[in-house]
């Protein structure tokens, strides 16, 4: 039993053990089951429109109401108050069902985390409780258009009168904003300021006047980022996350959570996500071997363990970095550690899918099935033994592969580029100079902007 | 190393730190090796008195861990032996102890655990045979019953520490499959030839067995017991061995990113140069990544979890890679000064090069764990 302080003074933490078997129970009576190739898989869900997010706000009240939602997250704002290691026990009997997997990130894990860590009092039990009890999804609105990795040079305008903020400008890259209720939003409140001391982080309500929303096809044919447009958007002064000006450390701190939640170090991830999403898994590998007859060819066999050993490792990684984390042996920008894997990982294990797959993972199967536009993410074909004519490769699943392929960089990308964790990794874990910046110390308004 | 030591472990760490910096530092490495041998005996000796082959042994057999684990309490001093790339038979000793005191007749080599424990005697897994790559289970030593016991002949090699050991746990075919052997050096029809080594102190040699008669109570593993056997004599040896990997990296790493502070090119320390510190970046990756697969095969091991097989070649076939990856990057690092003989990159070199080759390479470790999948 481990002793942890509440708002109540000490109480007694339920052991890892009995809340694993609790949860396993709970689960088996209450949460609706995975069907492969109906429920299974959330990038092929995600394309089917909005869907996918009434489920989720459904499956979370579900988790809500049966006492197993917000595990991490303290008691006095609808959580549990548990620890990482009761998350990881209930992420693990999660395998098999059908879970609101669509609001860890950003809503959870880099939302409600940095809601968690710099709102007021007020605003805490505004969200969290809605957060968690699946009435509110919510959404990052950082990234803009001309920004990339240089996200404290936002232009997006908000200019005080009275008691509101009257915000002007465009975000880009949020996933699922259309879906989303409120968004953490930083903006540009001081021009006259140096970039990172003129800044002002908002809550905003996403669906309100002035507010246009986009969606942005990718690739693979997911249309969850979106961009917006704001026009003179009214936002009350009460809506401000920490000082007004101080917008930078609240998005350091949301920063630290999106590289935690994409590394897959976050305890507020639920519902045994476990990275990489993009890559094959080993069993949907192997029974492509199996399909493709090359079960006997060592290259191929290697290849196999060593996409094993990658998904194995960076389970261990996250574990490892986590711990030092947690003991302080080494400091939060470490987090980076995990994203840059995470980045090499999916990378690799996508080049791994079609080296194997080779011919099948860029055409084969009846057309119509799977069109350009269908999915990438895990392929989860079944094999009947010694069937030469059906299986997953005839089928097309291969192309699975290839479509993974297509979209290998945005493993390198999203949340953060994979250039942006070495410098944190050489910078802030190391100790190494900083990049020469020449926007530093000068006043916002003088900074030369590209277009 | 670890981030959940506990405080003993910590404890027992800085000791075995203390002794290895007073007694072998790398100063003394280098005078051994021109000196032609690869560990004093008197030398192992005090270093088991802290308890570096006890560990490993079964309780009931006289073993005694820190932790409970005593395998993660192992690693520990093969993590401090890497950052000093320190002589000693340490993986031997480990693996061959462990294996005798988990025998169903441990009793029988009571007498040896003991002088193991005590570092008075010296073992090694004699695993390698001529000619041929990583086979545990393929050997052509023969073993033939000869009533009371047994003869065995054929030919081991590249075995580790082989000159200086006074046992060889052997792996051997006999009339009923199988078996495994503990061989003393001192028997008659046993010849041990020196071989040469990339590694300046970890010495290997040949042992040749010619009608080598043995006791029925050396048997270690008798027929039908043996696969399993070597299973975890593998996790042993790749967990002590990943985790002395991990120390030569952990090492290298410091004075390579000291050495961009402190070594300046046009005006600027290296360490500024962003081309160098994305390079800086991925190592630490690396290095962090080899850590924690080499202490998850540990515990996985210490544990005897179902997956300790597992963990171990993914261990290894990760760590064995990554590590020369780093050095080779830290060579580069140095410039023309990482490849001279002066510099001592080149002892962890050949270190984490012995070990990446040593007890399965990774492309053999690949194979090994996609058996282990069922691919």
């Amino acid at each position: 039993m481990t002793e942890h302080m509440t708002g109540t003074g000490i109480a007694r933490l339920e052991d890892v053990e009995s809340f694993r078997l609790r949860a396993r129970a709970w689960l088996a009576d209450n949460m609706p089951r995975l069907i492969p190739g109906e429920n299974d898989n959330l990038e092929a869900l995600m394309q089917r429109g909005d869907g996918i997010w009434p489920r989720a706000r459904e499956l979370q009240r579900l988790l809500y109401d049966g006492g197993f939602a917000g595990i991490c997250f303290p008691r006095e704002y609808g959580g549990l108050g548990l620890t990482p290691a009761h998350q990881r026990a209930f992420n693990e009997e999660c395998a098999g069902y059908e879970m609101p997997l669509a609001l860890n990130t950003p809503t959870f894990s880099i939302c409600g985390a940095t809601v968690l860590d710099m709102a007021s009092e007020e605003q805490k039990r505004q969200h969290l409780q809605a957060v968690i009890r699946g009435d509110e999804v919510m959404v990052q609105f950082l990234s803009e258009p001309r920004g990339g990795s240089d996200l404290a040079g936002v232009t997006t305008r908000a200019t005080r009168d009275g008691d509101v903020f009257i915000l002007s400008g465009s975000k880009i890259w949020s996933s699922g904003a259309y879906a989303a209720d409120w968004a953490l939003c930083l903006a540009r409140t001081d021009w006259e300021a140096p970039k990172h001391r003129g800044m002002t982080m908002f809550l905003l309500k996403v669906h309100q006047p002035g507010i246009e929303i986009k969606r942005i096809k990718q690739i693979n044919g997911n249309n969850e980022f979106c961009q917006e447009f704001f026009d003179d958007v009214v936002v009350p002064a009460s809506n401000v996350v920490g000082e007004v000006n101080g917008g930078w450390a609240v998005a350091s701190r949301q920063l630290f959570h999106e590289r935690n939640a994409v590394g897959g170090g976050s305890p507020y991830v639920s519902g045994g996500v476990g990275p990489p999403r993009r890559g094959p898994g080993t069993h949907a590998l192997i029974d492509m071997v199996r399909a493709s007859g090359q079960s006997d060819d060592v290259y191929v066999r290697e290849l196999v363990a060593e996409a094993h050993a990658i998904s194995r490792i960076q389970q261990q990684l996250i574990t490892r970095v986590t711990d030092g984390m947690r003991t302080q042996q080494l400091p939060p920008p470490a987090a980076a550690i995990m994203r840059l894997f995470a980045g090499q990982a999916s990378t690799r294990l996508a080049e791994i899918g079609v080296e194997i797959l080779g011919s099948h993972a860029v055409a084969g199967g009846a057309s119509g099935e799977h069109g350009p536009a269908a999915t990438g993410g895990q392929a989860s074909g079944v094999v009947s033994p010694g069937a030469d004519t059906a299986g997953p490769v005839t089928d097309g699943q291969g192309l699975d592969y290839g479509r993974s392929f297509l979209m290998r960089q945005a493993g390198s990308l999203g949340g953060g580029s994979t250039e942006m964790a070495r410098n944190i990794i050489s910078e802030r874990v190391l100790g190494m100079p900083r990049e020469f910046a020449a926007d530093r110390d000068v006043p916002f308004s003088q900074v030369r902007q590209g277009r | 190393m670890d981030f959940d030591l506990t405080a003993d472990q910590k404890l027992f760490r800085a000791t075995t730190r203390e002794f290895l910096e007073k007694e072998m530092p790398l100063t003394r490495v280098r005078e051994l090796a021109g000196g032609g041998i690869g560990f004093e005996p008197d030398w192992w000796k005090r270093g088991s008195e802290l308890g570096w082959n006890s560990m490993v042994v079964d309780p009931a057999a006289g073993g005694d861990s820190i932790s409970g684990e005593g395998l993660v309490d192992a690693c520990i001093v093969a993590e401090e032996m890497g950052r000093l790339v320190s002589p000693g038979p340490l993986i031997g000793a480990n693996v061959v102890a462990a294996a005798l005191s988990e025998a169903a007749n441990a009793a029988d080599h009571a007498e040896v655990i003991a002088a193991l424990m005590a570092g008075e005697a010296v073992a090694s897994w004699a695993v390698y045979e001529p000619r041929r790559g990583w086979s545990p289970m393929t050997p052509t030593v023969q073993a033939t019953s000869d009533g009371s016991g047994y003869v065995l002949s054929g030919i081991k090699d590249r075995v580790d520490c082989g000159d200086q050991a006074d046992y060889f746990l052997v792996t051997a075919g006999g009339p009923d499959g199988l078996a495994q052997f503990i061989v003393p050096a001192a028997a008659p029809g046993v010849t041990v030839t020196a071989e040469q080594s990339l590694d300046l102190v970890r010495r290997y040699a040949r042992v040749d067995m010619d009608g080598v008669v043995l006791p029925a109570t050396s048997v270690v593993s008798p027929a039908g017991t043996v696969e399993a056997a070597v299973n975890r004599q593998i996790q042993i040896a790749v967990a002590l061995q990943c985790a002395e990997t991990a120390g030569a990296i952990q090492r290298v790493f410091e004075f390579t990113v000291q050495w961009a502070f402190d070594r300046y090119s046009f005006g600027r320390p290296l360490a500024s140069y962003q081309a160098l510190k994305h390079r800086f970046a991925d190592m630490k990756l690396w290095l962090e990544a080899c850590q924690a697969t080499a202490g998850a095969a540990a515990h996985a091991t210490a544990r005897q979890a179902e997956d300790a097989d597992e963990l171990a070649s993914v261990a290894k076939s990760y760590v064995g890679q990554r590590a020369t990856d780093i050095i080779q990057d830290c060579v580069q690092m140095h410039g023309g000064i990482g490849v001279t003989w002066e510099h001592d990159i080149h002892l962890y070199l050949r270190r984490a090069t012995v070990n990446r080759a040593m007890f399965g390479t990774p492309s053999e470790h690949r194979r090994r764990l996609a058996d282990i999948l069922g691919v």
